[in-house]
């Protein structure tokens, strides 16, 4: 692009149009209001814009869960499934499409617990899809209960004198299991966000974006934040740094902080990819 | 014409092959005993005819994968055996709610729990009817011979594109894993159905239209963009909460099955015209139910039997009738008591099971033994 378009593109700055990604009557979605899911949604629309794909090219699926309700409000192909097997039906899906791009939108308590066991073995097998995690720490949709990525100490419905497990690292399973491109974004981040999960989107394999998110009215409620704002002034202020500002800090100044931005990426065969060789090769032609 | 050449497989081997006939070109799975040769046969024979087969990491995922594939418009099953048909539950409800066409193969052994895998079972039956939670219809075939394993495979996948639904097929250890001789039918030889697709332009498309009683069905990525949820949904395939659309969407998917029993019931009836006693039995356990009433006619006993091929919905009118010209039925299955209550449910005389969960089959003898007490 040169530069003059690029100048020209600023000064306008025309806002977004997410309605045409948005099916016609389906919303008011059923978020509460200050939820984090809104904004990832939009940062989500704004990079499948970007990646100029076709919506009829587009197979959404989720699991159950405050943010697997996303495809419901979205002009895709768009399957909303059991708790915790998103993936597995993802998985389904591009078998038998491959040449659709499938994006996984999923809880923390969906693809962590739930859904750990299909998480590992989905990335194992590097097949093309974008995974992305909506991590809330907590289970919003069943009315605020502890997931595996609620830090220690903290009060839920059912951590009630503060929980005593150890989350999850989302991105080090993730790299740990095969998946070849593994990022984390935050709700309040929400232009690197976007271009994070474009970028995922381009990748060829399995993608997954670890999105730090917000649920004020359950893990914020609980857990002695005033409001839906001062959650997001927590996801700025502390606990992420970019990569970027991380490569200038040493080690100490990094404890206790989570990495922002593309942690891992790597070519890797992709399984669909691999499926076509079997085949020519069942068929005597490979 | 020259006889057709005869080939010895084994029951699971057939199931594989009817899968391919009926253009099954995607499998999911996990290894169970006794079902894994199914697995196994199509990880060959899947790629060759350009499908896929994957191997899961569990049931669920299998039963999810396949739902999904489905849905990508490739005819889809998936095959296990007690404990992974436990794990399908959940998958099969979701397959049932949002309409979607796949086989469900159950090889039944012996349980509850892990119990005797390599022994076989009949107590699955009831879990084939009511293992998902909620109202939901249910197709559940149930063949006995190796050949028939192949025929009724078929008719599973054709049944499952007709009605958009799952289909079950439930056979046990033992024709699971007997050799019979059988032959494969040549293409076109046998009905070969596929799902309707919808023709209308892509902004009139309701996956559930109101209009049918089963409205065609789009594939992902050709251009229909519509969606798919296991929540009581709208025609347009969106949830809703209102009471009347809640509940006339359950009756309908029952409905739709019931309505169309004509279609999808299949018995075989054998010596019942003059029998004064009647055999119920399905699967394995039919085939030993066959030989006592040779063995009975010969002794002069009126005997006949009663063999469903399609369990599910139950067989209640024939019941009613076979049962208003016979004394008593008896009803022999690998499990304490199942199919016999359905029965006594039906009939207009009596009704009395016989019952072992030892891992061995119910013997001709053992049928002729309680029939002597009614002759
Ligand atoms: C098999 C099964 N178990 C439990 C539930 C109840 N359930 C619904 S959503 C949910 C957790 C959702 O949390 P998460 O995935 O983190 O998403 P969020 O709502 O926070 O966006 C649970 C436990 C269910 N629907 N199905
Ligand atoms: S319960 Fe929490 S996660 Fe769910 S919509 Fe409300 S704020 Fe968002």
């Amino acid at each position: 692009m040169s530069g003059a378009a690029v100048a020209v593109k600023k000064k306008l700055s025309v806002p977004f149009d997410y309605s045409k990604y948005i099916r016609p009557g389906k919303l008011p979605h059923i978020w509460c209001p200050g939820c984090g899911h809104g904004i990832v949604l939009k940062a989500l629309l704004r990079a499948i814009d970007k990646s100029g794909l076709k919506k009829d090219d587009i197979c959404m699926v989720s699991g159950i869960g405050c943010s697997s309700r996303t495809p419901g409000y979205v002009d895709f192909n768009t399957l909303h499934t059991l708790h915790g097997r998103a993936l597995s039906y993802a998985t389904g899906v591009k078998l038998a499409k491959p040449e659709l791009k499938v994006i996984v939108i999923t809880g923390d308590g969906d693809a962590l617990a739930i859904g750990g066991n299909h998480f590992i073995h989905t990335c194992r097998r590097n097949i093309d899809m974008t995974i992305l995690v909506y991590t809330n720490a907590i289970y919003g949709m069943t009315g605020g209960q502890y997931s595996p990525a609620t830090p220690v100490g903290s009060v839920s419905h059912t951590s009630r004198y503060g929980n005593i497990e150890p989350p999850f690292d989302t991105c080090e399973m993730a790299k740990a299991s095969g998946a070849t491109f593994v990022a984390r974004g935050t709700a309040y981040h929400c232009q690197e966000l976007e271009r994070i999960i474009l970028e995922a989107i381009k990748h060829k394999g399995t993608s997954v974006v670890d999105i730090i998110d917000s649920c004020p009215v359950y893990y914020g409620r609980m857990n002695k934040y005033k409001s839906a704002s001062q959650m997001m002034e927590m996801i700025e202020k502390n606990g992420t740094i970019s990569v970027k500002q991380a490569e200038k800090l040493p080690p100490e100044k990094l404890e206790g902080k989570l990495l922002r931005g593309i942690l891992y990426k790597v070519d890797r065969p992709e399984y669909c990819e691999e499926y076509e060789k079997l085949i020519k090769k069942a068929q005597g032609k490979g | 014409m020259a006889e057709k050449k005869r080939i010895l497989l084994q029951g699971n081997e057939a199931c594989a092959e009817g899968a391919l006939y009926a253009g099954c070109r995607f499998f999911a799975g996990y290894p169970i005993t006794p079902s894994t040769e199914v697995a196994e046969a199509l990880s060959v024979k899947l790629p060759k005819a350009g499908g896929k087969f994957i191997q899961m990491e569990d049931e669920i995922a299998s039963i999810s994968a396949i739902i999904g594939a489905s849905l990508a418009g490739v005819k889809s099953m998936t095959a296990t055996s007690g404990p992974g048909f436990s794990l399908k539950q959940e998958g099969i409800g979701f397959a049932c709610l949002a309409e979607v066409p796949c086989v469900i193969v159950n090889v039944m052994r012996g349980g509850p729990s892990t119990g005797y895998p390599t022994g076989p079972g009949q107590a699955d039956v009831m879990q084939a009817r009511w293992g998902t939670h909620g109202d939901h219809p249910v197709i559940a075939l149930t063949p006995a011979y190796v050949q028939e394993i192949l025929f009724e495979t078929v008719r599973a996948f054709n049944l499952a594109e007709k009605y958009r639904t799952p289909v079950m097929i439930l056979y046990d250890e033992i024709v699971g894993h007997m050799r019979e001789p059988i032959v494969l039918p040549e293409p076109g030889e046998i009905e070969v159905v596929d799902r309707v697709k919808p023709t209308c332009p892509p902004e009139e498309y309701f996956p559930y239209d109101e209009r049918y009683e089963i409205a065609p069905l789009a594939a992902y990525g050709e251009g229909y963009r519509f969606h798919v949820t296991g929540l009581n949904h709208r025609q347009d395939g969106f949830p809703t909460n209102d009471p009347a659309t809640i509940q006339e969407g359950i009756k309908r998917i029952i409905r739709k099955i019931e309505n169309n029993r004509d279609d999808i019931m299949k018995n075989e009836e054998f010596h019942l015209d003059d029998a004064e006693i009647c055999i119920l039995a399905y699967g394995s356990t039919a085939r030993s139910g066959r030989e006592a009433v040779k063995i009975a006619r010969e002794k002069g006993i009126k005997v006949g039997l009663l063999r469903p091929l399609t369990l599910w919905p139950f067989p209640e009118d024939t019941i009613r009738e076979v049962s208003k010209r016979a004394r008593v039925v008896v009803v022999p299955e690998m499990n304490l008591g199942q199919i016999v209550y359905e029965v006594e449910r039906c009939a207009d005389c009596e009704v009395v099971g016989i019952h072992r969960v030892d891992g061995e089959p119910i013997t001709p003898a053992q049928i002729i033994e309680v029939m002597e007490r009614y002759k």
